[in-house]
């Protein structure tokens, strides 16, 4: 079990070798804060399979969005990418791991987290930022900013679903074939390799977690023996590791590095690959920055849109429960 | 700097851009560097999120989102970054920083310590007398932090006691002073390490209470001497 405290990252402070962090599916993140009505980078829970069991002491506004784990309270279904009240003295379980691998469950509000160097991510190398620096352990409790949140249930209601959602979909495609941008040593791969990046399907392996996704594959070869002086690795950084395997850099990752970086994942398609499971295949494409902004700008709009409509329901929902 | 030396423009992937002055350990091109880098910081480009200084690259991440909606909306951010950070390589000569004082780090070199001290002198057949010698005579220049927080590239050492990286990656305590190739460094965490480890310092050098929790930064200049394993436990039992 690894469930953090994670917002949209920390910037920054990379030039002292402080990583980014971050929640590994930003994409799923906002939506679950967009639902209930929060800025997109307030702090989210990220949970993993097998789930926490999550008691709430208050009423309160929440969303889930990511993976499905077949939510439920008391055993009745709660839908991820919906905005739920749920009454107070209530537990929200997580059943089964449907699909996906990583769940953001949102609070209307937002969480009481202090802030480290402006953000709420948990760095875990540096045991700063997010729920005391460390994993969310049993019995810990959260406090929640809206504590005195007045959600109007009945006292047999333990909750309610509320009459709108996100398309959470959007932009990702089932193919597993991911977008990359051509990394600055692609060049140091001798050629049969570099047909092989293209051409053959990349597993990937149990040795995977926050950090990195180690991917298993016929092995590639660099066509030359130069070391590289460590230089500024990112989020989605595609590197050749000396036995030949790649490794793909995720939310956790160094700041710097000195294996040769083949490519980049494209932004919009680190959501997808962030939401796979060990076993899984992946394909790489390589793309233009023409083609891999605009996807990224069509994503934007289409996050603003759900924003403002959400804004729209939530307040209405609001006039229609304290009628003047 | 008299000539720009050679560079090349590259993606980091989508959202960031790499200035590479070629692949080398080199002080003047890590000055360089620096310069830049200090530029950047003083006055930013629009959309820049933030710089990150390496030996001989450094490299800008970028808002794509901004750059396309309110300042490029023809080019792509990439060409429009690349374009806009060629104002900054052309450094003038007084924007070269020089050597700042060196910041003396204490550091105990017992073998308890320093376990992989055998294996250099073995290495390069010398003392481990003159392996601490040798390490502890020459200021070094932070060229870089990366790898962890706070986690300091320094160099370069004395021939005599350059030393592989380890095959395997073994464990390493916090305040480990290591060796690989013609870097020294300081672990700040407890940490798997493949540096051949000579030394520890008792000093913290990450304190994430601190407005900047990191004792170094690239650009500094930073020299080592030895203390006894009492001496260590003292500064040790102060700090904490």
């Amino acid at each position: 079990m690894l469930d953090t405290i994670q917002d949209l990252g920390r910037f920054g402070y990379q030039q002292v070798g402080i990583n980014p962090t971050g929640a590994m599916d930003k994409y799923a993140a906002t939506i679950a804060n967009i639902l209930v009505g929060n800025a997109p980078g307030e702090a989210v829970i990220e949970i993993h399979f097998p789930a926490p069991a999550i008691f709430f002491e208050r009423p309160a506004m929440i969303a889930l969005s990511g993976a499905d784990f077949e939510a439920n309270i008391n055993g009745r279904p709660i839908p991820i990418n919906c905005p739920v009240i749920v009454n107070k003295n209530i537990t929200l379980q997580f059943h089964s791991l449907k699909n996906k691998s990583r769940c953001y469950l949102a609070v209307h509000g937002g969480m009481k987290i202090v802030e480290w160097l402006n953000s709420y991510s948990t760095n875990l190398k540096a045991e700063a930022g997010g729920f005391a620096g460390r994993k969310l352990l049993k019995d810990d409790i959260i406090n929640l900013n809206n504590e005195a949140g007045d959600y109007k249930l009945t006292d047999n209601e333990d909750f309610r679903i509320l009459p709108w959602k996100a398309n959470e979909d959007f932009g990702t495609d089932s193919t597993f074939e991911i977008l990359v941008v051509k990394g600055s040593e692609w060049d140091w791969l001798e050629l049969s390799s570099q047909e092989k990046f293209l051409k053959n399907p990349f597993f990937i392996s149990h040795n995977s977690d926050r950090m990195g996704y180690r991917l298993a594959s016929e092995p590639l070869h660099p066509g030359t023996t130069t070391e590289l002086v460590s230089s500024a690795v990112s989020f989605g950084t595609i590197q050749l590791l000396p036995d030949g395997q790649l490794i793909i850099l995720m939310a956790d990752h160094q700041t710097t590095g000195g294996y040769p970086r083949l490519g980049n994942i494209i932004s919009v398609h680190l959501p997808m690959l962030a939401q796979m499971n060990v076993g899984d295949k992946i394909y790489f494409k390589f793309t233009d920055h023409q083609t891999a902004e605009n996807l990224l700008l069509n994503r934007h709009q289409h996050l603003m849109q759900l924003e403002i409509a959400c804004k729209l329901r939530l307040e209405n929902y609001r006039h229609e429960m304290s009628p003047d | 700097m008299d000539q720009l030396p050679p560079y090349k423009i590259l993606p980091l992937g989508d959202t960031a851009i790499i200035v590479d002055f070629g692949n080398c350990i080199d002080k003047s091109i890590n000055k360089l560097v620096h310069a830049v880098f200090y530029r950047l910081q003083d006055k930013p480009i629009p959309g820049m999120i933030e710089a990150v200084p390496a030996y001989c690259s450094i490299t800008i991440y970028y808002d794509v989102l901004l750059i396309r909606n309110k300042l490029s909306k023809q080019t792509t951010a990439f060409e429009w970054m690349s374009d806009k950070i060629k104002e900054y390589l052309f450094v003038e000569r007084n924007e070269v920083e020089a050597d700042p004082l060196p910041i003396n780090i204490p550091v105990c070199y017992e073998k308890e310590y320093g376990p992989d001290l055998d294996f250099v002198a073995l290495k390069n057949t010398i003392s481990v007398e003159e392996i601490i010698q040798r390490h502890m005579a020459i200021a070094y220049r932070v060229y870089m932090l990366g790898f962890l927080p706070g986690f300091a590239y320094m160099g370069l050492i004395d021939e005599k006691i350059v030393s592989p990286r380890k095959q395997y990656p073994a464990p390493v305590e916090a305040g480990s002073v290591g060796i690989a190739g013609k870097q020294t460094g300081i672990y700040p965490f407890k940490s798997p390490g493949g540096w051949q480890i000579i030394g520890r310092t008792p000093l913290n050098l990450f304190d994430k209470e601190k407005t900047n929790p990191v004792l170094f930064k690239s650009g500094d200049n930073v020299k080592f001497y030895s203390i006894t394993k009492d001496e260590f436990e003292d500064i040790k039992n102060r700090n904490a």
